[in-house]
């Protein structure tokens, strides 16, 4: 017999042959791609290779696609029954789920994820959420309390990278279903998917203006918010931008919802089923390399299983397979971008300064690209930047409690609120905790679902509003008590 | 007889459940319709406001963890209090407004069938705007609403009575405390109403009053980063745009309503969804 | 007897030893397992990870029409499974009932396989519904005969009725009557014990009353060795291996019948237990027709092109 260590995944590179991606893009504004005056490259993230190049929508491009959504929204879509309406959306989610292997490899291109991810993740759910909202457009009416059937109108969509085809999905879907038209910007490094939706729109003959897609960066996204011919924001990103845009909606009559950053506890009592919480963990922070708003950022470990945990956790990381994202063995893929990169590294160092102990897999970091391994750091504490900041990466703070009701206060400790786990087979404890903690959403037992059909969202400076279900659909339809 | 001088009321604020009088020892003069002096309120400052906070900050994870049907009986308990004085409330609003007997009569009659409506609301809100979603895997997920915290609301000038009900009743319902900013111009219902929640099983705490300038506290409001939620149904619509601006910094919700309806209850409710998944 | 000192016999230390287990969380186990199937191996192990699996299987056959020239058939499949290839290894054992164990052992004797393992099913398989002094004297028999490896049943109404301490004390007096002649593999018959706790519990109950080998299945119960028990075993003997520095042997048996499933298998193995677990001594697979898909294979990544059945033989 030969040795052992014989036994060695292939790569499995899934073939970038189903992708064509144009050397230039220009907006897809009225139903039709239009040139851009400046571009700027998008590169795949784990080799730097340049991509393409984008253009950066200026203001002539946002007005004329605001123009284009009004004109759409009075025209055709705010007249169209929501029969009609619905059946385009379900149009859309079937092209998608058609076109499906050439969205996942499009995606990990540009955006770093693994292909499993985005192949079994990102691509699936987004397809399944055009079908969900489809439904919906014909049974506004029965959508319940506090809404009215009336659609805001033009609604303006910023969306991150972390995400791109799936928070597309999660703001055009509910949108066109409410009978909203959108004018979407994809975020700076990630807009090929949204250009190939584009494509998913002229095939599903979506009636010209309903979809908007204006690319480009943060100024762009700044001449959709503070545009005066839209009625509507939803932006997904940072807490800091989230601000700024509600302080430049503040003086309008625009209707907002925002889905921003967290620091999420993922708390493990003394009654876990361990292995399936270091699974839950390792999901909670690895997924998606950490870009995740609602990863499981801070993990807190009852004292008296800490070590365990601890010990299986690092045994199981060390088994996280880094590296090339088109492989489909890979688990953890690129840092979406070298900016991103810098600021996992300095909140890190951070973490290494303020004396925290840093404990990172022992794996192999591909030469070209933007890499980082996956790390925990123990010893760290309330007070220690790392685990009070959002870190956006591959990094995990432990921290340790004694009793459940400090598990739960260290857990609140925190101005965000949008997820948190619990682990534990003790079905009252988990209700109780589940209660206790003040998030969006509360994983149990299990981390990092998603779903379609349910609510996401934060409490405090996580957000506003929900997306997903029947709550998500509300924010774009107009309320009837208050404005 | 005749000759009797009437013992009058000292109007003060209502902070965790007593009675004090404002920090700054701040007044201000209440008139009559008629322009005769009636009462000197408090003009609450700023640190009123904080103090007010803190007491409902306090008292809002006792609130919450009330059944529905406890908080339900106390809301109803509320309206069977306001009944009972209605006469005293029917002759403030008339001094201070000038508003004929019929109006003011109906103003508390309303008052009181607004707060059992409310009362009823406790528990069904839940059943009504919750959810179990289905969704594709073996999990189950619900959603229900859950109370934001500590609200804090400006009351509108008229109808000062059902006015302040209609920003009170609501926030306290779904499980939140409030502090509120009573009618500048109207306070007296709103504090003899403080004797009234004073006399009703509400814990401490739970709805605090404070009588003033809506420019003065409105802001204090808007800026406070323990504050969860603002009711600016009271405030003047110029004065949206700044509260808004300054609510952003810890993103407070913010809402103007127009009527009372769920989903008044609903705009202080956060929505929580949980997840469990299903198996051996 | 008490191994490891985790159990002092008492049904209040076993009690305790067991009730300190975490519990294992169905779904999480099955996304796992889900996600573990999805590994793709390198043809360079794979042709490394076929004949691994053909030095593990427990090449069984278990049926009241076996007749002493099937079993000798068998055996000599066990030996060379590709007459046409002498680079194919041996397999692990045979695995046959009690009355066929002597059978087996001089015939594999007789025919060069003195390397290859009998394994005999004991303990009034498949239902474990005898007597105690029957067992016993049904492990004797097959020591007797020549077997090197016994597959014992444990009682699964004892366990699902909570009498814990019976179960474990029957692995231990067969454990006893094995002494050092034969291997001792218990089987939990895991579709009966329905739960990946019960797994999780049976596994630490067996390991501690001195089981070489844990083993899902008898074969003759649907479900039988699916990737979760087989994952959930797995981590029990990691588990087990921290706290004694021993290794424990897992063998899967029942519904792996082809080279994927085999795969898949081997990659539970290595993510969970890790490599050391990958060799037959610590690993099995109890099967009849996966032989031949490993070889069918073996030959395609020889030729190039796909195999027939025809070239395999059937035994």
């Amino acid at each position: 017999m030969e040795d052992k260590l014989s036994f060695e995944y292939a790569p499995a590179p899934e073939s970038r042959a189903v992708v064509s991606i144009k050397p230039k893009y220009g907006h897809f504004i009225g139903g039709k791609f239009v040139a851009g005056t400046k571009h700027f490259p998008t590169i795949n993230p784990a080799t730097e290779e340049t991509l393409s190049a984008i253009a950066l929508g200026s203001k002539s491009d946002v007005d004329a696609a605001v123009k284009s959504a009004r004109k759409a929204y009075v025209t055709t879509w705010s007249k169209m029954s929501g029969k009609e309406r619905g059946k385009y959306l379900f149009r859309i989610a079937r092209i998608m789920q058609e076109r499906a292997r050439e969205f996942a490899v499009l995606e990990t291109l540009d955006n770093g994820k693994p292909i499993r991810e985005s192949r079994d993740v990102d691509v699936p759910l987004a397809a399944a959420h055009f079908f969900y909202h489809a439904g919906w457009a014909d049974k506004l009416e029965f959508a319940g309390l506090g809404t009215s059937t009336k659609p805001h109108g033009v609604a303006g969509q910023i969306i991150p990278w972390n995400f791109p085809l799936l928070m597309l999905a999660w703001k055009v879907a509910p949108a066109l279903a409410a009978g909203n038209t959108v004018v979407l910007k994809p975020a700076e490094t990630t807009s090929l998917t949204a250009l190939l939706f584009a494509e998913v729109c002229q095939q599903a003959e979506l009636p010209a203006g309903v979809v908007n897609i204006v690319t480009g960066d943060g100024s762009t996204g700044a001449l959709i918010v503070n545009h005066p011919g839209i009625d509507k924001i939803a932006f997904t990103g940072s807490t800091e931008v989230g601000k700024i845009i509600a302080r430049a909606v503040a003086p309008t009559k625009k209707s907002i919802t925002l889905e921003l950053g967290g620091k999420a506890a993922n708390i493990v009592f003394e009654d876990a089923a361990i292995d399936e919480a270091v699974e839950g963990i390792v999901n909670g922070i690895f997924f998606n390399q950490g870009h995740v708003c609602c990863a499981g950022s801070r993990l807190l470990l009852q004292e008296n299983v800490a070590e365990e945990v601890l010990s299986k956790l690092k045994t199981r990381m060390a088994k996280i397979r880094v590296g090339d994202p088109m492989d489909k063995n890979t688990d953890l893929g690129a840092i979406n971008s070298h900016e991103q990169l810098l600021k996992i590294r300095e909140l890190s160092a951070a973490g290494d300064l303020e004396g925290a102990e840093r404990w990172s897999a022992p794996c192999e970091l591909p030469g070209k690209g933007f890499w980082f391994a996956p790390t925990l750091f123990t010893g760290v504490t309330q007070s220690h930047r790392i685990a009070r900041e959002e870190i956006f990466g591959p990094v995990l703070s432990v921290l340790t409690f004694r009793t459940p009701q400090e598990g739960i206060d260290k857990a609140n400790n925190t101005p965000f609120g949008l997820s948190a786990g619990i682990w534990s087979e003790k079905g009252s404890k988990v209700l109780w905790a589940s209660q206790q903690l003040r998030a969006g959403v509360i994983w149990a037992n299990t981390f990092n679902k998603f779903d379609p059909t349910s609510p996401f969202g934060g409490y405090k400076e996580s957000g506003w509003g929900r997306e997903g279900g029947r709550h998500g659909l509300s924010a774009y339809l107009k309320g009837v008590s208050h404005e | 007889m005749s000759n009797r001088i009437d013992v009058k009321k000292t109007y003060k604020l209502f902070i965790n459940g007593a009675f004090p009088r404002t920090e700054s020892g701040r007044t201000y003069e209440v008139k009559s319709s008629k322009g005769s002096f009636i009462a000197n309120p408090c003009l609450a400052s700023r640190k009123d406001l904080k103090d007010a906070v803190v007491a409902a900050r306090a008292a809002q994870a006792g609130w919450n963890k009330a059944t529905a049907y406890n908080k339900g009986q106390i809301l109803y308990r509320i309206a069977e209090m306001l009944e009972g004085r209605r006469a005293q409330f029917v002759d403030e609003i008339m001094v201070v407004t000038g508003v004929t007997k019929t109006k003011a009569d109906k103003e508390v009659t309303d008052s009181v069938d607004r707060l059992v409506w409310y009362a009823g609301w406790s528990d069904k809100i839940s059943s009504l705007s919750g959810a179990l979603n289905p969704v594709a895997g073996p999990y189950y997920n619900f959603t229900i609403p859950e109370s934001m915290g500590v609200i804090a609301a400006i009351a509108p000038e008229t109808p000062s009575l059902l006015g302040l009900i209609d920003v009170i009743a609501p926030i306290i319902v779904g499980g939140n405390t409030v502090v509120v900013l009573a009618s500048t111009k109207a306070p007296l219902s709103a504090m003899s109403f403080a004797e009234v929640l004073a006399t009703s099983d509400v814990p401490a705490g739970v709805v605090n009053i404070l009588t003033g300038k809506k420019d003065e506290i409105a802001p204090w409001m808007a800026s406070h980063m323990d504050i969860d939620g603002l009711d600016i149904s009271g405030l003047a619509v110029k004065s949206h745009a700044d509260i808004r601006t300054a609510g952003a910094e810890n993103l407070k919700r913010i809402y103007s309503f127009k009527s009372a309806d769920p989903g008044r209850i609903l705009a202080f409710l956060e929505n929580k969804t949980v997840w469990h998944p299903i198996g051996l | 007897m008490n191994f490891y000192g985790l159990v002092d016999g008492t049904e209040a230390s076993l009690k305790k030893y067991l009730g300190a287990l975490s519990g294992v969380d169905q779904v999480g186990a099955d996304a796992r397992a889900a996600m573990l199937a999805t590994r793709s191996i390198k043809t360079t192990s794979k042709r490394w990870a076929i004949d691994t699996a053909i030095t593990m299987v427990d090449l069984t056959t278990l049926e009241g029409a076996d007749t002493p020239g099937k079993v000798k058939a068998l055996c000599t499949k066990a030996v060379r499974p590709d007459p046409t290839d002498l680079t194919v290894p041996s397999v692990g054992a045979v695995c046959v009932y009690n009355d066929m164990v002597s059978i087996a052992r001089t015939h594999l004797d007789l025919i060069g396989g003195q390397h290859v393992g009998v394994a005999a099913v004991s303990t009034a398989f498949p239902s474990g519904r005898a007597s105690m002094a029957v067992k016993i004297q049904d492990t004797q028999d097959a020591i007797d005969a020549g077997a090197s490896e016994i597959d014992m049943v444990i009682d699964r109404g004892a366990f699902l009725q909570g009498r814990y301490i019976e179960v474990f004390d029957e692995i231990v007096k067969i454990r006893e009557i094995c002494g050092t002649k034969a291997h001792l593999k218990v089987i939990f018959e895991t579709g009966e014990l329905v739960t990946y706790d019960n797994v999780r519990k049976a596994s630490f109950l067996a390991m501690a009353a001195g089981a070489h080998f844990i083993k899902t299945s008898t074969g003759k119960v649907a479900p039988a060795a699916t990737a979760p028990v087989v994952l959930v075993m797995l981590e029990a003997v990691r588990d087990f291996y921290s706290m004694t520095n021993v290794r424990i042997g897992v063998k899967p048996a029942g519904g792996i019948r082809n080279t994927k499933d085999a795969i898949k298998q081997l990659v539970l193995v290595n993510e969970t237990a890790g490599p050391e677990w990958l060799t037959p001594s610590l690993f099995r697979i109890g099967a009849s027709a996966l032989l031949n898909d490993l070889l069918m294979q073996r030959m395609k990544m020889d030729d190039g092109y796909y195999a027939s059945p025809q070239y395999v033989t059937i035994d």
